[in-house]
This record gives structure tokens, C-alpha cells and sequence, in this order.
């Protein structure tokens, strides 16, 4: 501000307008009489009144007002996604020949169009929760290493590549599991038709391969890097004086994480563990590339099949009509209703604790 | 029973049994390396398996035969500390597996198309036969979308955290928070079927004699939906470091509160903020599911987001891995290259930048 070298003779200096915080104008306590009782209207001798009166549209009020209005944005934004897209579903909807939710099969684009949700919204929810019991075991075993078993000359750089990994875009694991991953989860599948036929999650005939179980295993290598690096967040925080005073008590390594570090952590964890789920749910690219595409329930993991809602949107939305593009938005908000209750139960969760507020998610 | 009370009369305290026993180094080496004989023995000797089924039985023979071995010397409580150890480092090092292989993959296949050809030219005209073709459209498309998208996004989302931190009070500004929050998790394909029922179908048929158009620009806003909350998420938390003495001497001498916010807030957290701009940048520009939905994705170049269909990198990686033809996967990989080179660099940029960060050390 030095290009206002009489800024305290000034009429601007120290303006009433300044905040909310000071909405009393500098000086005001020397004056006898408020300002605005003054009869004439004349600055007071204790020169604390010269100074202006908060005017009624100032930089501050527009500023404010902008930055408000930023905020309220988000607001409209979630609004208007669920606003618009049942807008677009509604006429799909009551075209529909079908009972939406327990109907299997997806002809939108027939007339007249028979489509469900049930298949896809099925085939979702299995891939991605069989994703996740794969993946955070794993998760939850690197984070542990990266935050109190590596040294920490290795789990710096180790946990800088884990953040790198989790930027890697979904197209690029999609195909790696459709061209590289796919040959070794068909002869994994192949051994576990043979061995284990008896168990119906391993049953069929085949042909194994672009199934529910290579989809889940690109989710749960996708979901890895961003479950690690939540938890290993939350592992860190962990008060020293509490592993300390375990470890003072006789504690192993192993007791002390169980007793101080998981029980400290375990909210972090499960919100992670949420995020992670609902990032699974979501997931479009990478499941279109590996799954088999049918329209069927089943709990068979290694046969050519599977589907998921966001997959079939990518999928089919090149060929549909007006009313398939319905019935996609339609599908599309069921993925939106469920990922909102999952991404705000995680939330809820995290707000619970108030140190998490701000530092782990 | 205390210690006290097992002590036999005829032993002598000396250094030797008072320290707890250790398994010595040897002795684990010897048992993984027995675990694996004896894994290799069962499973090629029965025939039931190959390699990897040896490895995997070894480890779980290694577990096993540890446990036994180091309860026998050092006593329950270390021989459980001893297994939950090498579990953790297991679960890192089938980790990495994967990870390696994706980044493997990506080099020795995504090299194969990487000349001159591949970055000057598009696919218009690109037939099943030939070999050349290249990415120049989709490239400019990511470009100009990610490019029009940090535009919207940047100053909608650092007002918004502007909003949260300096002016948002009560329950309304709590509610912004939590569906911030909420808004970091909607499907990427959510986003891109709201501007598909938004834009494309609703606004732009006013602009183009009543025929809905994909452009660029409908990609860049769904861009805009999906990039907002994670600008307005790490915004917020840089805001929150500014120490308060700061702003407080502004306000002190009398600055108004918009101008402490500009002048004195912003630049200090201004390292931290280009930071999360960037890393939500990279996270746009792997977008895939939204773009293909809302953008048209062309074999052409089109240089004009407003008007017409566009590619976008992840697009064609998406495009060519479905293409029939023998060349395609070739330049998907080398297109995926690309698209991780990009990502990486702007992530990795972003972090070497949050590193000279003073604020969040």
C-alpha cells in the first residue's frame, strides 16, 4: 500500500466498511454520541466520526456476494443433476413395458422397450464389493508398512509413487486388464473351475476370462492407491504418546498397532474404505473394457459375463434411440441415488470425528 | 503367577536368560525356504498347480511353519508380532506386482507408434487396413476441453472455499461443506449424463436450429462438475492454513476484509492452491466416460470446442482398444502413453510444487 503515502489523513482510512468483524468504525469508542444520533450531522471532535459510513454497495458487499454465490453454486449443481436427469428419464420411464426395477433384460431401443435395472444394478454392487474385500485387506497391510514398518528413507518415495498411481486414469487400467491381465485371470479361472467346481461362485462351463472376477481385480488394483493413501493419512496421525505408552506397557509392534493405532484409526478407515466403494461404483471405463457384457443374475464370478450400470451406459449409449438414452439417464440416476448414499454415509462418518474434518479426506 | 514366583531356586540371573530369546536369522531363512520345497513338492508332485500355486503355498507354509517356530522359541505374543510382520510386507510386495505390470505394459507397447506421424496427424479417412493414423485431434480436444474446464472450474471453486472459509457461517455454510464433500463422489458418468440432459439435449438446440450438438464445450462443463469439488476441498484446507495474525494485522490497519482475502490470504496459500488445481487438472484430463457421452468423439480435427463434435485422448485410447482393426491396439497403448505422460507430469509438477509449500509443513 505504499502507493498511498497520506493514507491516515486520508477519508478512506480505516473505513467502517472494513468487516463484519469490526462493523463499529475505528475511534468510535472516543466519540460521546453515536453518528447516526448526531442532530447536525457534523464530525464530532474526537475525529473517530470523520471517517466514512459503510456504504450501501462497496467492493466488500460485491466480493462477498461473489463468493457466496460461488458456494451456493455447488448447491444448484447437485439439485440440478437429479433435477435434469429425471427429467430425462421420466419418459422412458412411462414408456416402459416392464417393472423398472425387477425386470433383467435392456431392450430400450425396441418398441415397445423393455428394459430393468436389476441385472446392472446387481452386477454393480457384486464387482465392486468383491473388489473391496480384495483390495482393502491389501490397502490396509501398505498402509501399515508405509506409516510404521518402512524406514522412512523408502516409504516417502513409496507413498509418493502410491499418490501417483491413483492419478492414472481409468482407460489405461481398462486396457491393460482387457490385453495383459485377462490371459492370467482365464487360467486362474480354469484352475478354479477344475479344483473348486464344487463351490457355485466357481462353477460353469465357460469360456472364463472377460468375467465378474477379472472386473473386480482391475476395481480393487484400481481402488488400492486411493484406499492406501487415505488410511495411511489417518495411521500417521496417530498420537505418538499413545504407541509410546503401549509399547511402554510391554506391547509388541503388532499389539501396539492393534491397540493404539487401528482403534484411532478406525473411523478414517472406514470412510476411506467408503470412498473407495463408491469410486468402485462408478467406475465406467475400466469395466466396460473387462467385463462380458449379459444381462443375467448370477454369482458365478469366473464365466465370460457380468455387467454394471456405468459400464452398459458406455457401452450402449452409441446405438440408443431417444427412449434408450432415457433408460440410460434413468439407469444413470439409480447409480447416482446409490453412489449418494454411500459418498454420504462416508461423510456422515467422517464429520462424527472432528479430527478428521480437516486433515484426512 | 508372577515373574518372581516362576523363578526355579537354582537359576541364576545372568545376561543370557534374562534377555529374550530371538529367533535367529538363519532359522527363518531356513523355514521359508523348507516352506517352499515342501509347497513345490505338493503341488507339482500331485500335479495340481503351477508355479505361482507353489509360490502362494509357500507363503502360506512359511506363515504357518514361522508361527510354530518362533512360538517354540520367543513365546506366543512375538510369534504373532513375527507373522502379522510378514504378512504386512507379503501384501506390499503382491502389491507391486500389478502395479509394475500396468507401468511395464504402458512402455514396451505404448513405444511402438511413438513417431512423428502418431502427434501431426488424425484418424480421418483411417481405414481398417491402414497402419498410420494418429492422435493430433484428440490431443488438441483434451486440450482445448481440460483448458476451458480449469477455466470455469478455477474461479468457481476458489471463490467457493473463499466462501467456506472467510464468509460461511452457521448451518448453511456446514451444508456447502458436506455437499462439497458429497460432490467429490459422483460418478464421472453421472456428471456426463447430466450435461447430456442439460446441455445437449436442452441448451444447445437453441444455438443450432433445434438439432441437440455435441461439442467440446458440453465435455468441458461436465469437466467443470467433476474438477469443482476437489478446487474447492483443497482450496478450503490451504485457506485454513493462512495463519490468523495475518489477516488480523491487515484488518488492523485498517484493509477491508475483500482485500485482505486478495492481497494477503491468496498469495500466501497461493503454492498450495496451484497445487490442487493442477492435481484435479490431471484427474480431468483421464476422463473418459463423461467426454464419450457428451463431446461426439470424432476422427477429425476440429479446433472449435463450441461447435461440433471433438475427441479427447482418453476417448481415442477408449475407441481404439474397441476397434477391430490390427493396428488399433497399437496406437490405444501408445495413446495411453500419452494420456499418462500428460497426467504424470502435471501430478508430479503439482507435488514438487506442494514440497516447497511453506504452509503445509
Amino acid at each position: 500500500m505504499g502507493d498511498n503515502p497520506s493514507r491516515s489523513a486520508s477519508t478512506e482510512a480505516g473505513g467502517s466498511g472494513v468487516t463484519a468483524r469490526h462493523a463499529r468504525p475505528a475511534g468510535d469508542g472516543v466519540s460521546p454520541i453515536p453518528p447516526d444520533d448526531r442532530p447536525d450531522n457534523r464530525p464530532p471532535l474526537g475525529g473517530g466520526g470523520a471517517l466514512p459510513t459503510k456504504s450501501r454497495f462497496s467492493m466488500e458487499t460485491g466480493f462477498r456476494g461473489l463468493s457466496t454465490a460461488a458456494g451456493v453454486m455447488v448447491l444448484v449443481i447437485i439439485a440440478a443433476i437429479a433435477v435434469f436427469l429425471i427429467s430425462k428419464a421420466a419418459p422412458a420411464l412411462t414408456a416402459n413395458d416392464a417393472n423398472f426395477l425387477t425386470t433383467k433384460e435392456w431392450f430400450p431401443n425396441d418398441t415397445p422397450p423393455v428394459f430393468g435395472i436389476a441385472a446392472l444394478a446387481f452386477g454393480t454392487v457384486l464387482s465392486s464389493v468383491i473388489a473391496l474385500l480384495i483390495a482393502v485387506p491389501i490397502a490396509m497391510g501398505i498402509a501399515l508398512f508405509l506409516s510404521h514398518y518402512a524406514p522412512k528413507r523408502l516409504a516417502t518415495p513409496l507413498g509418493f509413487i502410491i499418490d501417483l498411481l491413483a492419478a492414472v486414469p481409468s482407460v489405461v487400467f481398462g486396457l491393460w486388464g482387457r490385453d495383459v491381465f485377462s490371459e492370467p485371470v482365464k487360467d486362474f479361472s480354469v484352475w478354479l473351475n477344475k479344483y473348486f467346481s464344487w463351490i457355485p461362485l466357481f462353477g460353469g462351463e465357460g469360456p472364463f476370462g472377460r468375467s465378474i472376477l477379472l472386473g473386480s481385480l482391475v476395481l480393487a488394483i484400481m481402488v488400492l492407491p486411493i484406499v492406501t493413501s487415505l488410511s495411511r493419512e489417518v495411521f500417521q496421525q496417530t498420537p505418538g504418546m499413545n504407541e509410546e505408552a503401549a509399547l511402554a506397557l510391554g506391547a509388541t509392534k503388532w499389539e501396539m498397532i492393534r491397540t493404539a493405532v487401528l482403534p484411532y484409526g478406525k473411523p478414517g478407515v472406514i470412510a476411506s474404505v467408503m470412498l473407495g466403494l463408491g469410486r468402485a461404483l462408478g467406475e465406467t471405463i475400466a469395466l466396460a473394457l473387462t467385463l462380458g457384457t449379459t444381462f443375467v443374475i448370477s454369482f458365478n464370478l469366473i464365466q465370460s459375463g457380468g455387467n454394471s450400470i456405468a459400464a452398459n451406459i458406455a457401452n450402449t449409449f452409441g446405438e440408443a434411440n431417444e427412449t434408450g438414452r432415457g433408460a440410460l439417464i434413468a439407469s444413470g440416476l439409480v447409480l447416482f441415488a446409490i453412489t449418494l448414499v454411500v459418498n454420504m454415509a462416508a461423510r456422515a462418518i467422517i464429520y462424527r470425528r472432528r479430527e478428521f474434518r480437516d486433515s484426512a479426506a | 503367577m508372577s515373574l518372581l514366583d516362576r523363578e526355579t531356586p537354582g537359576v541364576v540371573m545372568t545376561p543370557d536368560n534374562i534377555r529374550t530369546k530371538k529367533l535367529p536369522v538363519v532359522a527363518d531363512l531356513g523355514i521359508a525356504l523348507g516352506a517352499l520345497v515342501v509347497a513345490a513338492a505338493v503341488v507339482l508332485g500331485f500335479g495340481i498347480g503351477n508355479w505361482v500355486l507353489v509360490i502362494f503355498l509357500g507363503a502360506v507354509f512359511y506363515l504357518v511353519g514361522l508361527n510354530f517356530a518362533a512360538g517354540a522359541v520367543e513365546g506366543k505374543r512375538a510369534a504373532r508380532n513375527r507373522m502379522w510382520r510378514a504378512a504386512i510386507y507379503a501384501a506390499c510386495v503382491l502389491a507391486i506386482i500389478p502395479l509394475v505390470s500396468v507401468v511395464w505394459t504402458l512402455v514396451t507397447k505404448g513405444a511402438a507408434r511413438l513417431d512423428g506421424d502418431f502427434f501431426g496427424s488424425s484418424m480421418n479417412n483411417i481405414g481398417a487396413r491402414d497402419p498410420n493414423g494418429g492422435a493430433y485431434h484428440a490431443i488438441l480436444g483434451t486440450l482445448e476441453q481440460v483448458g476451458l474446464a480449469a477455466l470455469m472450474a478455477v474461479p468457481l471453486g476458489v471463490l467457493g472455499a473463499i466462501y467456506l472459509v472467510e464468509y460461511g457461517k452457521g448451518r448453511f455454510a456446514l451444508t456447502v461443506r458436506f455437499f462439497v464433500d458429497v460432490m467429490t463422489g459422483i460418478p464421472s458418468i453421472v456428471a456426463g449424463l447430466f450435461v447430456l440432459s442439460f446441455w445437449v439435449l436442452i441448451v444447445s438446440p437453441w444455438f443450432n436450429d433445434g438439432t441437440p450438438q455435441f461439442s467440446g464445450f458440453a465435455a468441458s462443463l461436465a469437466l467443470t462438475v467433476l474438477m469443482l469439488p476437489t478446487i474447492v476441498r483443497s482450496t478450503e484446507e490451504m485457506l485454513r492454513l493462512v495463519p490468523g495474525p495475518l489477516r488480523e494485522g491487515a484488518y488492523a490497519l485498517g484493509v477491508p476484509q475483500w482485500k485482505t482475502i486478495l492481497r494477503i490470504v491468496l498469495p500466501t496459500a497461493l503454492p498450495g492452491i496451484v497445487t490442487g488445481i493442477m492435481l484435479s487438472i490431471a484427474r480431468a484430463a483421464g476422463e473418459t466416460a463423461p467426454v464419450l457421452l457428451v463431446a461426439g468423439a470424432t476422427a477429425a480435427i476440429n479446433g472449435d470446442p463450441f461447435a461440433g463434435p471433438q475427441s479427447s485422448l482418453a476417448v481415442f485410447v477408449y475407441q481404439q482398444a474397441g476397434d477391430a482393426s490390427r493396428y488399433a491396439p497399437d496406437r490405444a497403448w501408445t495413446a495411453a502413453l500419452t494420456l499418462v505422460a500428460l497426467v504424470l507430469i502435471l501430478t508430479i509438477a503439482a507435488k514438487l510444487l506442494a514440497r516447497r509449500n511453506r504452509l503445509s509443513k
